[in-house]
């Protein structure tokens, strides 16, 4: 099969050609940019939290006398642990997807001059990491002697433990245990590293690493009062959770349930990713929306061509032509325009991507996104002018001796 | 000669009506996507206080010690700063504002204690921004230096509480202390809620809660902070405050002051205000900077980054979609015009002008748009419910207006004629001689 002629009868029709490329050059480059988005947003919602989100709830209360904290934390703990099902419940801080409870700076020596970023801690009494379910890959569990009193926001002395990513991070290539760092004028011992941790609320184009979390041992009381984890069985976390919220008035009657942050782990997650699932819902629309325009545009044009050319096309059957070298006529010149888009696309979809890395802070498009954006629209070319073609393909020989 | 037109491009819309459909479908979508997107980025980027925000202001000064190396003032202030500021009332009006979380009961009411936010504040606040009143009135420049145990509550907190009913005298317990009701509001929505507005620099874009709905509960600033003792958030500290929730002479930043200024005059002493006071403060050893700043409203809100970048990156692939739609329907229109050229050689051999032949192909074009304007707007309302039915904070306040819903018709006008433009050009210029020969 012969190009030239194609792109012959191409330059005759220079406008709609062009217009069409351009149509496949801008779908392509919003294609490849919102895929490489899709791919971001999923990638954050299947981050691994590190705890047991299945088995986990979170039962927070508010509005109690800092004074009566160690006895609510005492009722509270009695309470949730006499419903049926309930494993494990302790005083935590805060869990993965919950509220924000404590983060700092710290750093790695005394005076504070070399920074080891800004962390997150989680704080939890006797038995908090089990009941988590934090995997330990160096070092041992926190003893019961490491849960001593607060003193303001941590007890005076912790020993605690740390996720493998953050060790990396400040001791790249040494054995964290035993190391110590500083932050809040209180020296914090790693005795132990954990597989992961994250971090309570994650932004992902912040500077915090999603993993960049500590646990410190503590005694309930103080600040570390009103938020509880409860562990049950995956199957029974859901009525659990339902028992333990209508438990907590008759525990403490004179408390405030925080509706919003008292639910499942799962729950939390869920709820924390919401706008990430809509926003990859979104996408996904006009993706879709976006690739039938742009086949209607060309099953369209194409159904024009081809009325318009029935009469040479008759003339070329007449002259010898078969049928399939009218289909391929046809579906090579949906190639060529196709391509021609394709490669306005793929500078297109690069430069919107560096705009939007400046303006949205989202990441570098991966290159293989463009062949693959490519591939696609070859694809969704050939298959819109399929039909026309085989209208065109249909065209008697007969027609050519026809006037009209 | 419109209506002749109309008439011809009924017809013509008529004879190839699946053609017709895929045009005025892609204007539609093309439309509704960008008009959704629009609508939440209009009602997001307004301004919370029409008329007013050019003379509100947010002073900051720098009390951060000298190894802190921020390149602004913090986005809060620390106490003592804030209400030194305050006290020297040399604005027109001037409000000092801290948030807070307190258990709220109401005697009268049988219901379970709730957790609300309280807003500390001082009497200014009310008339600086406007803020409208069902029943009562704000508290008196007294009652903030009594630290009178009054409060002002929200139209919503009164229909939970009272029912609706006027419960001005009425008292409520905040935490340990009974405040006596001196005013409800009505219902009241700025959007953003920017009197709030901090860290929007750390926020990543992610500000959708900048558009919450205000406060429950309002008290004089004193008041508050003595009521809801130990419940108070720090901004951030370059120290560790020795009683947590007791923020008053600790190293920590945590409470705004707005003020209000009319006139450049006022503005540029109040700023020699500030950075007298700074450097006063310096002198003292206080502070170690003496970095002052002061946006107005809508500067400090800019700041802020405000709009949510999930709400402009949505704009953005919604105009890059019509820009497709676009693209789409100059390529079928021009088949469409030009498939026609035979009956447009006769037109114009039978004496129509080119400009009449291109009146014709644009009252075409304007009637796919008119008629996709319309199926836009049905469009952009699913959309818009979309958006309500996501329960993002701004939610609420999402709603077509008459600007935009206008916008919507000239924006799918203006599309079709611009894709029209194009293919009616080349209609127009079709050689009649040529056309005929071929009949």
């Amino acid at each position: 099969m012969q190009i030239q002629p194609i792109l012959a009868a191409l330059r005759k029709h220079r406008l709609a050609t062009i217009l069409i490329a351009l149509e496949i050059a801008l779908a392509c480059a919003v294609l490849c940019n919102a895929t490489s988005m899709i791919a971001g947003r999923i990638a954050a919602m299947r981050m691994v939290s590190g705890v047991d989100e299945s088995a986990l709830g979170n039962i927070a209360v508010t509005g109690f006398d800092p004074a009566q904290a160690n006895d609510l934390n005492a009722r509270m703990l009695t309470g949730l642990r006499a419903i049926p099902g309930v494993q494990d419940a302790n005083v935590v801080s805060s869990v993965p997807f919950g509220p924000q409870w404590g983060v700092a700076g710290i750093s790695l020596d005394q005076a504070g001059k070399r920074s080891g970023g800004v962390i997150e801690f989680y704080e939890g009494g006797p038995g908090t990491p089990q009941a988590l379910g934090l995997r330990l890959v160096a070092g041992h569990m926190p003893g019961a002697d490491d849960y001593q009193p607060l003193q303001g926001y941590m007890p005076p002395n912790p020993r605690v433990l740390i996720t493998r990513t953050l060790a990396e991070h400040l001791w790249p290539g040494e054995n964290p245990l035993g190391k110590e760092f500083w932050g809040m004028n209180i020296t914090f011992r790693v005795i132990g590293v954990v597989e992961h941790l994250m971090v309570s609320q994650y932004t992902e184009t912040g500077v915090r690493g999603a993993d960049w979390s500590v646990f410190v041992p503590a005694a309930p009381g103080g600040m570390l009062s009103g938020n509880y984890v409860v562990r049950a069985d995956p199957q029974n976390i859901d009525r659990v959770m339902t028992e333990a919220k209508a438990a907590v008035r008759t525990i403490a009657p004179d408390v405030v349930l925080d509706h919003d942050t008292s639910r499942t782990v799962g729950e939390l997650r869920h709820a924390f990713f919401k706008t990430d699932r809509a926003m990859a819902g979104i996408l996904l629309g006009v993706i879709a929306a976006l690739l039938l325009v742009t086949a209607l545009g060309i099953v369209g044009l194409a159904s024009f061509w081809v009325a318009q050319r029935r009469k040479q096309i008759g003339i070329r059957r007449a002259l010898g032509a078969t049928r399939a070298d009218i289909l391929r006529y046809f579906q090579i010149e949906n190639f060529l325009i196709v391509t021609f888009g394709i490669v306005l696309g793929i500078v297109l979809a690069v430069g919107i991507n560096l705009s939007l890395m400046k303006l949205f802070e989202v990441p570098r498009l991966p290159y293989w996104y463009l062949p693959i954006g490519a591939l696609v629209l070859w694809l969704l070319g050939q298959l819109a002018v399929l039909a026309p073609a085989l209208r065109a393909a249909a065209v008697p020989p007969v027609v050519a001796t026809r006037s009209v | 000669m419109f209506a002749y037109y109309l008439d011809l491009a009924i017809r013509s819309l008529k004879r190839n009506p699946v053609l017709t459909f895929l045009m005025v479908l892609a204007i539609a979508v093309g439309i509704g996507a960008s008009m959704t997107t629009l609508t939440v980025m209009h009602i997001l980027s307004g301004d919370p206080l029409p008329g007013r925000s050019a003379n509100i202001y947010y002073p900051q000064v720098d009390a951060t010690p000298a190894d802190w190396h921020n390149k602004n003032p913090l986005d809060m202030l620390d106490y003592r700063s804030a209400v030194d500021l305050w006290s020297a009332h040399r604005a027109d009006r001037q409000a000092l504002i801290v948030d807070s979380s307190v258990k709220v009961r109401a005697p009268e009411a049988n219901l379970p204690p709730l957790m609300l936010t309280m807003l500390s504040t001082t009497s200014d606040f009310f008339p600086m921004f406007n803020v409208p009143f069902e029943y009562g009135s704000g508290w008196t420049p007294a009652d903030d230096e009594n630290r009178a145990r009054v409060a002002i509550i929200s139209g919503n907190l009164n229909d939970r509480l009272f029912g609706g009913k006027n419960s001005v005298g009425k008292t409520l317990r905040l935490k340990d202390s009974n405040v006596r009701i001196v005013g409800v509001l009505k219902p009241w929505r700025p959007s953003p809620q920017f009197y709030t507005v901090v860290a929007g620099n750390y926020a990543n874009g992610d500000t959708a809660g900048f558009y919450g709905k205000p406060e429950d509960v309002f008290v004089p600033f004193q008041t508050g902070l003595e009521v809801n003792d130990g419940a108070f958030q720090q901004f951030t500290c370059w120290g560790m405050p020795s009683t947590p929730g007791h923020l008053q002479n600790s190293p920590c930043v945590w409470v705004s002051l707005w003020v209000e200024l009319e006139g450049a005059a006022k503005v540029a002493s109040y700023r020699d205000f500030i950075a007298s006071y700074a450097q006063q403060q310096k002198a003292l050893g206080r502070f170690t900077k003496t970095d002052t700043r002061m946006l107005d409203l809508m500067g400090w809100l800019d700041y802020n980054h405000v709009l949510p970048s999930d709400v402009k990156l949505q704009t953005w692939l919604a105009f890059a979609f019509l820009a497709i739609c676009l693209f789409n329907t100059v390529g079928l229109l021009l088949a469409k015009f030009l498939r026609r050229a035979g009956e447009i050689g006769v037109r114009r051999a039978l004496g129509a002008s080119r400009r009449t032949v291109l009146a014709q192909c644009l009252t075409e074009a304007g009637l796919i748009g008119f008629i996709g304007g319309v199926a836009g707007w049905l469009l952009t309302l699913v959309g818009l419910w979309l958006v309500r039915s996501q329960k993002m904070p701004y939610s609420d306040l999402v709603h077509l207006d008459v600007a935009m819903f206008v916008a919507t018709f000239a924006l799918a006008v203006a599309v079709s004629l611009l894709a029209g433009a194009l293919p009616a050009l080349r209609a127009s210029r079709v050689a009649p001689a040529l056309q005929l020969k071929t009949l």
